[in-house]
């Protein structure tokens, strides 16, 4: 039951690693070790805080709050047979609003700095995260109606049944969350981590001014955040009743190759220019619809048109 | 023993006018207690009841009237309880200052509607019989009309109510048109009873859509919803907060209460209903975003929690009609759920939005900023109603919109194409409604209570007495309550929704889920309770620093002045959803002419679509013709008397040719 939620979790340490050694190859860079992003956060949760006059005790509750709320949404993540802890009914909806939560109260800590920066970085992550989100329930909605089952593990573990066009599904749906992913961390091409002007920035403006244990704590949650998505991703790729084996042995090529294809997106394509995000986005959501179409096809429900 | 109750409740109602200004707040709280506590008596007698419970009250022109209580009205009338006795906790706190100016009649007058509208809901809710109920249902109308223009020295706040009682008019025709429809039909007396006959004998959709539209208005589905947005600013807050929280709630039971009455037609109501609420929950809150007016930005917000209300209805009605009771249930119990859980954080939200009124007398937020510091509490409760409102765990706005996203992936599983398509609008609204409410609420919540002060308005505010803060408080407690433990929600909810399905087992079985959200809801606390005692260990070995807001090195400037505002926050969404908002620009150029250049001046707001393309328009173009036709008007007595010699003739020569 757990080895799933032990699995999420160290990945989330390295997966930030992985994507920025192979950034550095690409770029010709010598690049860090894999587990220096582990280190830098271990170096901040050791440091002092340094806090802004303007703040109150919410800007430093924030951090927490967003922590706790993805730490509780790996409970929710099954891994391949490893069933999750936390299992039920509609236990989707309760992961993205959890994520939600988390997002809320950390746009409230930006803005509690009164800094303008701040602000923009806010309101960009708000508005993205509010386009990518139906994204995200179209297609667990398509995969429900496809397999009759409401939540993760059961939606999984039936997802290969009959058709071929299943595949074309679950194909669709990894491209439409890989982009989703990117968009929930703030990457290219939505946001550029490793810029250096905060006018452009999403993320990463958002907390400018937290630092040392809750500093470490974002930059954990940005791990995490990967972590839960690449297991996602796994699960859509490889969710048959294999053997426990099998499945121990592709978690880790799988993630591998998902921080590989991050650090791909992020070294050879271009930044969206601000204004296009919005409807880059919204194309997303365009394509998720295609998926649920073709569930549509493949349960023969396009021929009761009356 | 009726009588005696109706008696004492008279007594006490026109009591309040003999009252000295400072007792009369004490006579109508006692006396709304008193009413609550007997209903309440009542409700408790009839929940889980199989037959309704009846209590004879008086005979009306033949008819007996008696109060017919079943769950579902028992339902509304733990709604209403709550939601008025704290707006009269409230009522204390924020009248506080207008004793000084109002007179003693004023006063009086206020308390006196405030009781009459408390009466009047609990009747409502509990009358079937039609004359007595259309009596009370007029008689909220009123009441609140005259609670509206509490502070009728400004215009604006006159002009509000106005449009409130003509548009409540407006809807009280369609409802006793229904009503006398159904009657003559069937050739029973008017009144609910008549329904179910005439349901069974003819099509439902024509009544059912007289009714809707009577009730809706009422309710505030978009298109029928432009009396709600100046009303809610323009009434004091506590009876913001009772609107938003109940008044429009009741349409929200009158349309309830007609579709236990249908049996047929029921897929396309469904669907109906459905559409609308998408339409009204979408549009309400995207309207809202652009709003600086924060007790319009909220009423934009009831508008969209009705429409989450009606997705639910929608998909209850829906599973009647394939007879699916597990859709039917947890449709129902959702949206009904909602009702209460919106009655909780909007009150909460009105009445802080209330005391922040009282402290800096702006409604503006533009105007406003770093209140945080100064209201920390206030500031904590409007945080808490912003998380419920946005769907948000742990808080009870979400387990209401758990339920609705419940049955709307299991209705998923059993329906056509069509429909397939139908309700993945559903669940992309719903997820669409809980981000932009996100979005909105951290504008609202940032621009009020963060950053620093943007003008002096908010230079004398401070925390507000406690007993404004202690209906707050008892509010927060419930929807923290509801959120944290759903499941305690589930047998209350599966009587109501056992009003429209007999088999309503499915929501009994949602205790495992439920728990299982208690479950991972205690987890997050836990652990925010883990990190947070790290946190202050560290604190106490680490140093920390205070320093100002980052500002790219640069630190010299006034940190008010580049700030984020609201209209920079909801920039993104007045270019997207520019046709719906509209929001126009008026402004001169400076001109060159001169050294110094002349006097200009910038306006800029938003005006709602709806509102101009059907109600100012028409309205307007009635009355530039209504002036056309004036003409006649002359005052000159001659003329009139020309015009009845015209009439007389005219009447002559068509009955001359036997035309009439």
């Amino acid at each position: 039951m757990g080895v799933g939620l032990v699995l999420i979790l160290i990945t989330s340490l390295i997966f930030p690693g992985i994507v920025s050694v192979v950034k550095a190859k690409i770029a010709g860079r010598k690049g860090p070790r894999v587990m220096q992003h582990f280190y830098d956060i271990i170096r901040l949760m050791k440091k002092g805080n340094i806090y802004s006059r303007t703040t109150g005790f919410l800007f430093q509750l924030a951090p927490i709050i967003y922590f706790s709320t993805l730490l509780t949404a790996v409970f929710f993540i099954p891994v391949g047979n490893y069933k999750a802890l936390l299992s039920f009914e509609g236990d989707f909806v309760m992961f993205a609003y959890l994520m939600a939560s988390g997002r809320f109260i950390m746009i409230i800590a930006a803005m509690d700095t009164g800094s303008g920066f701040e602000g923009m970085g806010a309101n960009r992550e708000a508005f993205y995260s509010l386009l990518a989100e139906p994204v995200f329930f179209i297609i667990m909605g398509s995969i429900a109606l496809h397999t009759g089952h409401n939540s993760f593990y059961d939606i999984f573990s039936n997802l290969y049944v009959e058709s071929a066009l299943t595949y074309f599904v679950s194909a669709l749906s990894v491209y439409l969350i890989f982009w989703v992913s990117m968009i929930e961390n703030s990457r290219l091409p939505v946001d550029d981590p490793q810029t250096h002007l905060e006018l452009t920035m999403v993320h990463e403006v958002m907390v400018l001014d937290h630092s040392g244990f809750e500093l470490g704590l974002i930059q954990l949650a940005g791990g995490l955040k990967f972590a839960i998505f690449g297991s996602l991703i796994f699960n859509l790729v490889l969710p048959i009743q294999n053997s426990y084996f099998l499945q121990l042995t592709f978690f880790p090529i799988v993630q591998v190759i998902y921080a590989v294809l991050v650090a791909f997106v992020e070294s050879f394509r271009a930044r969206n220019k601000m204004m296009r995000n919005a409807q880059w986005i919204i194309t997303l959501s365009a394509l998720s619809i295609v998926v649920f179409l073709t569930i549509l096809i493949i349960h023969e429900k396009v021929g009761m048109l009356p | 023993m009726n009588e005696i109750i109706f008696i004492i409740i008279a007594v006490s109602a026109l009591g309040i006018f003999a009252l000295p200004k400072r007792s009369q707040y004490y006579l109508m709280l006692g006396t709304q207690i008193f009413l609550a506590a007997l209903t309440g008596y009542l409700m408790y007698l009839s929940f889980n009841r199989i037959e309704p419970l009846q209590i004879y009250l008086f005979d009306l022109l033949g008819n007996d009237v008696s109060l017919v209580i079943d769950s579902l009205s028992a339902f509304f009338i733990f709604v209403i309880n709550i939601t008025v006795l704290t707006g009269a906790l409230y009522a204390k706190g924020y009248l506080k200052p207008y004793l000084r100016d109002k007179t003693r009649l004023e006063m009086a007058w206020h308390y006196f509607n405030f009781l009459i509208l408390h009466i009047s809901l609990l009747m409502v809710a509990m009358l079937r019989e039609g004359i007595s109920f259309l009596v009370f249902w007029e008689l909220m109308s009123v009441s609140v009309f005259f609670l509206i223009i509490f502070e009728s020295e400004k215009q604006e706040n006159k002009e509000a109510g106005i449009k409130f009682l003509i548009q409540m008019h407006v809807a009280f025709y369609f409802i006793i048109a229904a009503f006398i429809i159904c009657s003559i039909a069937t050739g029973q007396n008017i009144g609910f009873e008549s329904l179910e006959q005439y349901f069974k004998d003819y099509p439902a959709f024509p009544v059912f859509l007289l009714f809707f539209i009577g009730f809706g208005i009422k309710a505030g589905f978009i298109p029928l919803h432009t009396w709600l947005i100046h009303a809610h600013p323009a009434a004091p807050s506590h009876i913001s907060g009772i609107m938003s929280g109940v008044i429009i709630k009741m349409g929200i039971y009158g349309i309830v209460r007609v579709l236990t009455y249908i049996h047929s037609d029921l897929m396309p109501i469904g669907v109906f209903i459905l559409i609308i609420s998408i339409i009204s929950g979408i549009f309400g809150v995207t309207i809202a975003i652009v709003q600086h007016d924060y007790k319009k930005l909220l009423a934009y917000h009831s508008i969209e929690n009705i429409g989450i209300i009606g997705i639910g209805i929608g998909i209850g009605v829906m599973g009647l009609a394939i007879n699916n009771p597990v859709l039917a249930s947890l449709g129902f119990a959702g949206g009904l759920l909602h009702v209460l859980n919106h009655a909780l954080f909007k009150s909460l939200l009105f009445y802080a939005a209330g005391s922040i009124y009282q402290q800096t007398h702006t409604r503006n937020i533009e105007n406003l900023g770093g209140l945080m510091k100064k209201m920390p509490s206030t500031a904590v409760f409007f945080l808490l109603g912003a998380a419920a409102i946005s769907g948000l765990p742990p808080f009870n706005g979400f387990i209401s919109e758990f339920l609705i996203y419940t049955s709307l992936f299991k209705s998923l599983m059993v329906s056509d194409s069509i429909l397939s398509v139908t309700l993945l609008a559903g669940i992309v609204a719903l997820a669409v409604i809980g981000g932009l409410a996100v979005f909105c609420f951290t504008k609202v919540f940032s621009i009020i209570f963060l950053g620093t002060a943007r003008s002096d308005k908010t230079r004398h505010s401070h925390e507000v007495r406690s007993s404004m803060l202690f209906p707050k408080f008892i509010i927060a407690i419930l929807i923290i309550m509801i959120g944290i433990m759903p499941f305690m929600m589930l047998r209350p909810m599966s009587f109501v929704a056992g009003v429209f399905v007999d088999d309503t087992s499915s929501l009994r079985d949602m205790t495992g889920t439920m728990s299982g959200i208690s479950l991972s809801l205690s987890l997050l606390i836990v652990f925010i309770g883990i990190l947070f005692f790290i946190k202050l260990k560290l604190s106490k070995v680490r140093h920390t620093d205070i320093g100002s807001t980052w500002g790219c090195a640069y630190t010299g400037s006034d940190p008010a002045l580049h700030q984020y505002s609201a209209t920079s926050y909801a920039e993104y969404i007045i270019m997207k959803a520019k046709i719906l908002v509209g929001v126009k620009k008026h402004f001169r150029y400076l001109t060159k002419e001169n050294i110094f250049p002349g006097e200009s001046y910038f306006k800029t707001g938003s005006s709602d679509v709806f509102e101009d393309n059907l109600v100012s328009r028409p309205a307007g173009g009635l009355l530039s013709f209504m002036e056309k036709i004036a003409v006649f008007q002359t005052g000159n007595i001659q003329h009139y008397l020309l015009y009845a010699i015209v009439f007389v003739i005219v009447i002559s020569i068509i009955s001359i040719f036997g035309i009439i």
